[in-house]
């Protein structure tokens, strides 16, 4: 590739094969800056959002998220092939690969600085803000990629590739580029009768001058985007020719089986590793700090030799923690219940807790690594790439430049392959770095995966409302143990005294993001808890949400919505119940109605959900209507069945049969509405979780007059 | 220990501990990895394939127990490189989301499929207990009320 020129924020070139590319320079929307970073500033010249145009009329679209499944590298694709009036059936989408210059750090740069730069349009709200903060960069999570990269790199490099190509015909047929026109990636014009493809266009594009500011399409001409269409990555997943991470190979690679101290925080102690050394096809038992791995020519082989093994590992003091007494000091902390308003006619208080919960991906942890003294190769399915290659660069003592990383399929990400929970990518490359030069691919058996996430927060909560003598909240306040931020605690209910406050009670398991974040706890506590004092007041719950509502039309919207999807009250058989909550997380609000049925025994059935959505403009609603589905399904699982345990320190639950989720005759019949906006992007991945668990519980005390306080439900008597 | 098995119509004979799962002889014997790892304990059916047309979860039958059966995995489903019906489907009505789950999926559909053409929901529920985490069991049972609908109407 030829030497870019850049102008404001969007840089483009001549590919060396032919042809147009073009990306959207970082650098400019550096924190704090409402201008233009010249060339020569530090960084300068990182591009991240890549169009490529060919002579064989084709679009590339290089997209810096990888695809876990939201269907998000075909709706960024969608964004700019919008810009351009491309034939969709013309359009490739690629993974850009971990180098610098495709991090979408500029957008994570611009939130974390103190203001948003001004062609940034403001509508970011603060969680993206916080996890911008933290996922560094190329991440895909926190349901980013549409709304970052999608609606400031996208629509953006799409639009000024679109005003080159029209400026490279207009120069040829030497007529003004305002009476050209495009469509199905051709360029003509009316006048004279002239016609080209993007293909024929796109070199001389290359030599036209860069459009600093160039104009998007309005809204109202969509035509591919709020249109559903196919994934690109579908084929391969179901013909079984999709790589993951488990199923790379190299000529010559070894195999990997591992135990990691079984107490977050422990240490290999000791290990007799002849018992395994003397097993056929066994290369050598490595120890590592944290955990001993049995290196083999065979998966199978490593894996046996592993159970062969006797390590002993220290408990790093946490030998006497357990879920039991994870929640004494959580209830301590919480002390007494928040205060509520002198002379209120009516008050209520209430305890939530919520256990620890695994990501569980389907495809459990594995990585592949190849060190030699030039450095090293490393291959895994993560949600960022770039912070892979500096995990493993970190744990092999290296340079992020000494490392190539290649991110391969994920079989599943919701959070457990972010930054700050990479551990399996360094774990792989020290372990390939003790057999170098052989490439070794490093898997994690499913008890493994199981006992060593990064596990969502267990949390409880203490919550005091007041009402007065007409049944309206006057206060509403809650403490918090497990995390929380303003937006998972924030409720969109016009009250006057509202408040929230976080409490500390730190233990040694490990946590970190899992979908839906903060709000998959908060949800079910402050949904449940506002159920509560409908029902305190004599009121339709759903009347009662509506009604505080003034301030949040979108929310009301939404609320209703849902209401009507589900012909709320109507009458239903004895043990029937419906239920209904709304939460808003990653710039979309969903309300979610469960119809639950309960026989006399006890036995819990979720019939049906109803899910209406605002996540501003859909961009595939195929993909969306999905990601709503999968979220309910996630989140149903969480609240009807899944926990994890501690008992000594350590994590109880190994496999399926003990973590258990949801099956197919288990699922509710589900409809989801999205509610029509141009506002922007909004995320889809996680939205859809957070609602569940309350509409679930609030159906549960419709039906039975039970008021469920704890998750899962399986732990809880419900007759 | 040789062990001799068809797979995907072709004879193969297997050298290695005879109690070697078949999953792990597809994947990193004969290097077919369109069969997946999950759990190992026949708990999530991401490793199904059809052992003389039956659906199994080949990650706790051992290789031994093999000897002379016709293993069909999901390579195998689309020989030519046409798709058969249930992939189809699940390409038209795009189930798969991460897809790590939906080769074991579409494996047990397709048994059940040839089994019974036009399944009632409580036998669709009894025979697919696959586990998906993504959360596409809503998808995946309207694709195979699809297909039975094709093959002879809804019940
Ligand atoms: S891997 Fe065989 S059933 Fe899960
Ligand atoms: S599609 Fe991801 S586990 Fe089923």
């Amino acid at each position: 590739m030829n030497k870019w020129t850049r102008r404001a924020f969007i840089g483009a070139g001549a590919l060396a094969g032919g042809g147009l590319a073009l990306g959207v320079l970082g650098v400019a929307l550096a924190p704090g800056r409402h201008s233009v970073v010249p060339d020569d500033a530090e960084g300068a010249g990182q591009l991240n959002t890549w169009i490529l145009v060919t002579p064989d009329n084709i679009v590339t679209v290089l997209v810096p998220h990888c695809e876990m499944g939201q269907g998000a590298q075909t709706a960024l694709a969608m964004m700019a092939a919008e810009e351009m009036d491309v034939d969709w059936s013309l359009v490739r989408v690629k993974e850009a690969p971990a180098l610098d210059e495709y991090a979408n750090g500029y957008v994570v740069r611009a939130l974390t600085g103190e203001s948003v730069p001004g062609p940034i349009e403001v509508g970011l709200d603060y969680g993206t803000y916080r996890l911008a903060r933290w996922f560094g960069l190329q991440a895909t999570g926190g349901s980013m990629s549409v709304r970052t990269t999608g609606q400031y790199g996208m629509r953006v490099a799409g639009a000024a590739a679109r005003e080159m190509l029209v400026a490279a015909a207009a120069e040829q047929w030497n007529v003004r580029a305002a009476e050209c026109q495009v469509a199905s990636s051709r360029v003509s014009h009316a006048a004279s009768g002239r016609s080209a493809t993007f293909g024929e266009l796109a070199q001389a594009a290359a030599r036209q001058s860069v459009p600093s500011r160039p104009t998007p399409k309005d809204p109202q001409a969509y035509t591919l985007r709020r249109t559903a269409r196919r994934r690109f990555d579908m084929r391969s997943k179901v013909d079984g020719s999709a790589v993951y991470g488990i199923d790379f190979t190299l000529p010559g690679m070894l195999h990997a089986a591992v135990a990691i101290a079984p107490v977050n925080g422990g240490k290999l102690v000791s290990v007799d590793s002849a018992p395994a050394e003397s097993m056929p096809g066994v290369k050598r038992v490595v120890r590592l700090e944290e955990a001993v791995a049995v290196v083999a020519d065979s998966y199978w082989r490593a894996s046996r030799a592993l159970e062969a093994l006797e390590p002993v590992f220290d408990d790093a003091g946490h030998g006497g923690v357990s879920s039991a007494t994870i929640f004494e000091a959580f209830d301590e902390a919480l002390a007494a219940p928040p205060e509520m308003p002198a002379g209120a006619a009516k008050v209520i208080t209430a305890d939530y807790r919520v256990p620890f919960l695994a990501h569980a991906t389907m495809e459990p942890m594995a990585c592949t690594a190849r060190v030699t003294p030039e450095g090293a190769e490393v291959w895994a399915g993560t949600q960022d790439p770039l912070n892979a290659r500096k995990t493993a660069a970190e744990a092999l003592g290296l340079e992020p430049g000494q490392v190539r990383f290649t991110n391969l399929a994920l079989g599943g990400g919701f959070g457990r392959r972010l930054p700050g929970s990479l551990d399996f990518v360094g774990m792989g490359a020290r372990i390939a770095q003790a057999m170098s030069p052989a490439p070794v691919k490093m898997i994690w058996s499913r008890e493994t995966d199981m006992q060593h996430g990064y596990f969502r927060p267990a949390a409880m909560s203490r919550h005091a409302g007041a009402l007065d003598a007409s049944g309206a909240p006057v206060a509403v306040a809650s403490h918090y143990v497990g995390g929380g931020d303003r937006e998972s605690t924030f409720m969109p209910y016009v009250i006057p005294e509202k408040k929230a406050e976080g409490r500390e009670a730190p233990h040694h398991v490990r946590t970190g993001a899992w979908r839906s974040v903060l709000n998959s706890q908060h949800g079910f506590f402050k949904e449940s808890f506002i159920d509560e004092l409908a029902h305190a007041a004599g009121k339709d719950p759903f009347a009662f949400r509506r009604d505080l509502m003034g301030e949040h039309p979108r929310f009301r919207a939404v609320l209703e919505r849902a209401a009507a999807m589900a012909s709320w009250g109507r009458a239903l058989p004895k043990g029937e119940g419906l239920g209904i909550a709304i939460a808003e997380c990653f710039g979309s609000i969903v309300a979610e109605v469960a119809h639950a049925a309960l026989s006399p025994e006890g036995v819990l059935k979720v019939k049906q959900v109803w899910a209406a959505v605002d996540c501003g403009e859909v961009v595939n609603t195929d993909t969306a209507a999905a990601q709503i589905e999968g979220g309910i399904i996630f989140g149903l699982s969480a609240a009807l069945v899944g926990a994890i345990t501690i008992d000594k320190g350590r994590v109880v639950e190994s496999n399926f049969h003990d973590y258990q989720m949801i099956y197919l005759a288990d699922t509710p019949a589900i409809e989801v509405q999205f509610i029509p906006s141009t506002a922007p992007p909004g995320g889809l991945g996680e939205p859809g979780v957070p609602p569940i668990a309350p509409a679930v519980a609030n159906a549960i005390f419709a039906a039975t007059g039970i008021r469920v306080r704890e998750l899962p439900l399986r732990r809880v008597r419900l007759a | 220990m040789a062990i001799a098995l068809t797979v995907n119509g072709q004879p193969r004979t297997i050298d290695v501990e005879p109690e070697t799962p078949l999953l792990w002889v597809l994947r990193d014997t004969l290097g077919l990895t369109g069969t997946k790892f999950g759990c190992g304990i026949a708990a999530c059916g991401a490793c199904t394939v059809h052992v003389n047309g039956e659906p199994m979860r080949s990650c706790v039958l051992a290789v031994s127990d093999l000897e002379g059966a016709s293993i069909t995995t999901i390579e195998g489903l689309a020989p030519s490189g046409v798709l058969n019906n249930v992939q189809q489907a699940w390409l038209d009505q795009q189930v798969p989301q991460c897809g790590y789950c939906q080769t074991g999926m579409i494996m047990a559909v397709t048994a059940l499929l040839s089994e019974r053409p036009n399944p009632t929901d409580q036998e669709i529920d009894e025979s697919i207990t696959n586990i998906c985490r993504c959360g596409t069991f809503a998808r995946v049972r309207r694709a195979i009320h699809g297909l039975a609908a094709e093959a002879g109407g809804t019940r």
